[in-house]
């Protein structure tokens, strides 16, 4: 497994726009941050974002794995170039040439995302200790440390993606194509939806229950919107008559669902690689 | 004598289309084997299949002994095939770096086999700067770095300039007097002819002949002749019992030997018969004369 990482380390060492893509990548992340220095006088009321409690612990973790997991959108085009290069540069038949099995190209791509995605988790942890330690009011351990399943829901989240960019990349060969596709995909997912919402079932629930089920939605269950969690948004709902009652937990099913879409991902790869003459 | 690779009956369709149908042959330890066909015989397509990148339909074929995988056969190979496929990015020493982590080699044998292919002064430029001789040099470089057993190369000599192709003839003479057994897929007959010294020759998928350069032809060569009474001639020749044919070529006799016969021979029987010959030549067919006579006759 080591071999694995080692050969794709060499690979992406040099590789100039993934070392500047993934720089700008990590270097978003810290601009979350910036988010604490947004600052506007209404009503000659000085309002400032980040007294309002975006940076409290535990709420910290979902609110920043939430606005982080945005940028992995970014980082998609990273995971999708690396294996089409590999196409492109006609480099995965010489590597299987050379002694590598199928099988260990796959997992090598694989250990990548799930490189990627772990250094991205502890990225974000560490900008969110951060932030939580300079704005939040309460800094009690046990406060801290809660609600860290976040951090666990947005590693799976990141594994998952990326593992549908690389399965993506695997079966179109072409970068643009691959990210192209993955926008489809995205729409077709929220067409299928209206249909059923609006169309088959409607006034039921019987759409939520199926779209759950879908890739990209299953991801986005995964770590739900933070903000009408937020005091000054609750109170505002609850003035208009609106009352917010839904859980923001990340549940074990989203989390199976979106495990077992990285492992069907997975080993599609390997099945369209093995079928296919390089 | 070790065998190095068995192949049985293999059979690849991309579609309608056989590329390989149903072939057979073994290479054996030490030799040269040229694979000669013209495009589109199922040179590339046989390599592909026996390195593992191509799904074979039908068939079957193993490395050495047959009792390991194909995969662990593979370290004990060094391929290239059609183009030479490196990182753009890359010098040429990271990518041969990369090579001995895929092989599981250590990094000291890389400024080695740069040395062998006359690369050392470039390598640590980008392989993107590298011309298409430098390229196809690097990836015999690459392909040696594991000290393969048997070492493949598909048209490494395509799209070269002249100077190009004759380094990479000397780089392989090289390699083979070091005992590397080597399989050389071509389509230039004379290429196979100065290098090779086994064929192995396909057409439309299907072997023709696997053996020795020198045993491809059963023949005892021909000869050509004139006189000033080519008539005359032409009947001696015919009536000596000696030749399967006699054929009029421009102003020449071209007669083909059915026995092994030398040119003096040749000449006192001629003399015998009161003829004096102005021109006479004996010689064995060029391997291209004996590919056309083999393909022609299938």
């Amino acid at each position: 497994m080591l071999r694995l990482l080692n050969i794709e380390f060499q690979k992406i060492k040099y590789n100039k726009s993934v070392k500047v893509i993934s720089i700008i990548y990590f270097v978003l992340i810290t601009f979350i941050a910036l988010i604490a220095s947004i600052e506007f006088n209404f009503a000659s009321v000085n309002f400032r974002v980040a007294d309002q409690g975006i940076f409290n612990f535990p709420f910290i973790w979902h609110f920043n794995t939430y606005l982080a997991a945005w940028l992995k959108l970014f980082f998609a085009i990273v995971i999708v170039s690396l294996v089409s290069n590999e196409y492109s540069y006609r480099t995965l038949k010489q590597n299987l040439i050379d002694g590598l099995s199928k099988t260990e190209f796959v997992l090598s791509k694989f250990l990548t995302v799930i490189l990627f995605a772990a250094a991205s988790t502890i990225f974000v942890f560490i900008v969110s200790m951060i932030l939580g330690l300079i704005f939040s009011d309460y800094t009690e351990m046990a406060i801290i440390f809660r609600d860290l399943d976040y951090l666990l829901a947005y590693f799976i989240k990141l594994v998952g993606f990326f593992s549908f960019c690389l399965f993506l990349a695997v079966l179109v060969k072409r970068s643009a194509f691959a990210l192209g596709f993955l926008f489809i995909w995205w729409v077709f997912e929220g067409i299928f939806y209206a249909i059923l919402k609006w169309g088959l079932f409607k006034g039921t629930e019987i759409a939520d229950t199926i779209i759950q089920f879908f890739p990209l939605e299953a991801m986005n269950n995964l770590i739900k919107e933070p903000f009408t969690r937020l005091g000054g948004v609750q109170s505002i709902a609850s003035q208009v008559g609106e009352d917010i009652t839904k859980s923001y937990d990340v549940t074990f099913l989203n989390i199976a669902i979106v495990s077992v879409w990285t492992f069907l991902f997975i080993y599609w790869s390997l099945v369209i690689l093995k079928k296919r003459d390089l | 004598m070790n065998t190095i690779l068995t192949i049985n009956n293999l059979t690849k369709k991309f579609g309608p289309i056989t590329a390989v149908n149903d072939l057979s042959f073994t290479i054996e330890k030490g030799n040269v084997y040229g694979i000669l066909g013209p495009n589109g015989s199922g040179k590339s397509t046989t390599l592909g299949i026996v390195l593992n990148v191509v799904n074979k339909t039908s068939g079957e074929f193993h490395w050495f002994d047959g009792t390991g995988t194909t995969h662990e056969a593979l370290n004990k190979v060094g391929a290239i095939i059609e183009h030479p496929n490196f990182y753009p990015y890359m010098s040429a020493y990271q990518n041969l770096e990369l090579v001995c982590k895929i092989k599981g080699v250590p990094t000291h044998k890389i400024s080695e086999k740069l040395n062998i292919v006359g690369l050392e002064e470039r390598q640590h430029s980008k392989f993107s700067t590298f011309s298409l001789g430098m390229k196809q040099r690097l990836a015999i470089a690459s392909a040696l770095l594991n000290d393969p057993e048997i070492l493949i190369l598909d048209e490494p000599t395509n799209g070269l300039d002249p100077q190009g192709i004759h380094q990479i003839r000397e780089i392989i003479r090289t390699i083979a007097t070091q005992g590397t057994t080597i399989l050389l897929a071509s389509h230039l007959l004379d290429e196979v002819e100065k290098v090779c010294s086994h064929v192995v020759i396909l057409r439309k998928g299907k072997s023709l002949y696997v053996g020795s350069v020198e045993n491809m032809n059963a023949s005892h060569g021909f000869i050509t002749v004139k006189a000033n009474d080519m008539l005359q001639l032409k009947a001696t020749l015919e009536n000596s019992n000696s030749f399967t044919s006699v054929k009029e070529e421009n102003d020449t006799l071209v007669a083909y030997l059915k026995e092994p016969m030398d040119a003096a021979a040749i000449n006192k029987l001629c003399f015998d018969k009161g003829i004096a010959l102005s021109h006479l030549v004996k010689r064995k067919e060029s391997l291209e004369e004996q590919f056309l006579e083999l393909t022609k006759n299938n």
